[in-house]
């Protein structure tokens, strides 16, 4: 603490070359340039971060304080955003998960959608998603340019698009209130991106590795199978993962196919529909708020690494 | 199995290596080519179609696939109230918030390029906006912008001396204090776009970082021992390196944020000057199950798309050719 702060450097660390000093007057003031430069850049890199940390941190830890506060402490204090040390109370969640004939909001059945809606697409899609990539990958075949094309266009698609063609179509199957429906209009949005992912990830695993499965006798699938899928099982997890948070965080055809039922419901649009409801203390909503998140952030977080590799694959090259 | 047959009958030679792997490509790709031309491609094309029917949800379970065309959808479309000014809200909020989400990313991205203590941590906590679902998200945006409790503005009238609390997500226009003059600004519009840039830096942050971390070092190292400055070497170095990303990330961002429903929905729900063309969309399939205007609407919000990506292709090819 008492130690004085390191005098910033005066002169580029660093080797000067010998062969090529600097000449002229155009690098004469470089130098000074140079420090003051540096000494401000010292100076900004700290507030930045810290700022950076405050935005990101900031409203998650503000929606966990608020979770844990009886309404009236709130209303009491609201430019205090910590909860009175003797008013802290678990309620929120009790009442945010208690079963809704129990007079709460029960969350459990919808978590219970969200899981099932989620994890099925997760299964579906990489069933869909595995031999495309894999194929975009590995084969030279006619049309395959297209298919590429094709992938990365419906990639490119927005969602709000499909939602008018995908609603008439469900009111013309009777698919329109049913989750397994839902499922299947979720798989229109991540295939796309998991082909994307996936492909990335199997041009990475080397040929050769392949190549001497054939020789000892594994056909095409069985290559697939028993060597390039478990090679790539991390890359599957994470691809896995993103369409999972694609799922878990969707709002807009919950929304439009799954209103009318709350047996239905989603985390999110169950969240949505209990703010737009009768009134429900702000507490309760953020309790519920923590309860969507959670999940999705700690299986983020297990395998953090790996989704941004995935995700930023191509970014190095391009 | 295929070999012994091939020996037994020589007159009829093996497929070649290209022809077995073409075959083989086929049939893997097969199944996903399917799935996506069942659930994207067709849906898509069924959007054109119903944009020049004239089709209401009642109607659907009577007519046919194809017949009673008209373009009466687009002109009603074109002509209604509001819709050149929610196409012009759209264009304002997508390219604002893009630009404001890929510079921030940008930002972030030197900010935490070189070690430093917490760095772990704080590139973790980095992506959380982009990860927790929207509705959450925008609750506690909602929430913590409230006019009456919300915290914003109770400590902005506390200790920054505002003159009353500020409706940011319910006002269509305040006026502020410049330099002496008073200039009306839209605040929910800039509210739901600074929204848009919290949420999505993250993302523009993912693929900066990496695409740094792969700069040759010896690249920097050679510009500092021939004198250049940081701001020097960010602008004829990194920079360059950095420009293909960004287009990139700058394209995606646009296409994505003008077709953008949830965020704008949850937030305002369109109302005080932040009606976006998707949300449209939305209220003609919802309330009052016009489908050929709903159709009409998004077939716009793609033909405007195309061209942003036609001018955008257009800019880059020569740029393309040059380096290859």
């Amino acid at each position: 603490m008492a130690r004085p702060p390191a005098p910033a450097p005066t002169t580029p660390p660093g080797p000067r070359r010998p062969t090529a000093p600097p000449s002229g007057p155009a690098h004469r003031r470089r130098p000074s340039r140079d420090r003051v430069e540096r000494r401000l850049i010292a100076l900004g890199r700290p507030v930045v971060l810290a700022g950076l940390a405050a935005i990101t941190l900031g409203p998650f830890l503000f929606m966990l304080l608020l979770s844990v506060r009886p309404i009236e402490d709130l209303l009491l204090d609201p430019g205090r955003p910590w909860p009175a040390p003797d008013a802290v109370t678990a309620d929120t969640y009790r009442e945010v998960l208690r079963p809704v004939d129990a007079g709460g909001q029960g969350f459990g059945t919808l978590l219970a959608n969200s899981a099932g809606v989620s994890l099925s697409t997760v299964a579906l899609t990489l069933l869909v998603a595995v031999p495309g990539a894999y194929a975009v990958a590995r084969f030279a075949f006619p049309g395959r340019r297209q298919a590429q094309g094709l992938f990365l266009a419906v990639y490119l698609f927005p969602s709000v698009l499909l939602a008018v063609p995908l609603f008439v179509i469900f009111a013309r199957l009777g698919l329109g209130g049913s989750l397994p429906g839902l499922v299947l209009v979720y798989i229109a949005q991540t295939v796309p991106v998991s082909v994307y992912m996936l492909r990335n990830y199997f041009t990475s695993v080397p040929v050769s590795v392949e190549e001497a499965a054939r020789v000892d006798g594994c056909s095409r699938l069985g290559t697939l199978w028993r060597v390039t899928l478990p090679l790539a099982l991390p890359s599957l997890a994470a691809t896995g993962l993103y369409v999972f948070m694609i799922a878990w965080n969707e709002f807009l055809f919950a929304l439009l196919f799954l209103a009318a039922d709350r047996e239905l419901w989603t985390v999110s649009l169950g969240l949505a529909q209990l703010a737009g409801g009768i009134e429900v203390p702000k507490t309760v909503l953020m309790a519920g708020s923590v309860v969507l998140t959670v999940p999705v952030v700690v299986l983020f977080y297990l395998a953090e690494r790996l989704l941004a590799e995935g995700l930023t694959a191509g970014a190095e090259r391009a | 199995m295929s070999e012994r047959t091939d020996a037994r009958r020589p007159v009829r030679r093996p497929l070649t290596l290209a022809r077995r792997e073409g075959r083989a490509g086929l049939a893997f790709v097969t199944p996903t080519l399917v799935v996506v031309l069942a659930v994207v491609v067709v849906p898509i094309a069924w959007t054109v179609l119903l944009a020049f029917q004239r089709t209401r949800l009642v109607d659907l379970r009577t007519a046919g696939l194809l017949g009673r065309w008209t373009v009466d959808n687009l002109t009603a479309v074109l002509a209604s109230p509001g819709f050149w000014q929610a196409l012009t809200t759209t264009l304002v909020y997508s390219v604002a918030g893009t630009a404001a989400s890929v510079a921030l990313g940008l930002v972030a991205a030197l900010a935490l390029r070189r070690p430093f203590r917490g760095r772990g941590l704080l590139r973790s906590a980095m992506l959380l906006p982009y990860v927790a679902p929207v509705v959450a998200a925008t609750f506690v945006w909602q929430v913590a912008l409230d006019p009456q409790y919300g915290i914003v503005n109770v400590l902005g009238t506390r200790l920054l001396g505002w003159d009353g609390p500020v409706a940011f997500l319910g006002s269509r226009g305040d006026e502020v204090g410049l330099f002496g003059a008073t200039v009306t600004v839209p605040t929910a519009l800039l509210t739901v776009i600074a929204f848009e840039t919290w949420r999505y830096f993250p993302f523009a942050y993912l693929f900066l970082l990496a695409r740094l971390q792969a700069v040759p070092r010896d690249l920097e190292e050679a510009a500092t021992v021939d004198g250049a400055t940081p701001l020097q070497r960010l602008r004829h170095i990194l920079l360059p390196q950095l420009a293909p990303v960004i287009a990139l990330l700058c394209l995606l961002r646009l296409i994505v944020t003008f077709t953008k429903f949830d965020d704008v929905y949850l937030l305002t729900g369109g109302g005080a000057g932040t009606e976006v063309v998707a949300i449209r969309v939305y209220d003609a399939l919802t309330a009052r199950y016009d489908l050929g205007a709903a159709a009409a609407q998004s077939l716009l919000l793609a033909a405007v798309m195309a061209l942003v990506l036609g001018v955008y292709l257009r800019l880059l090819a020569p740029r393309l050719e040059a380096e290859d």
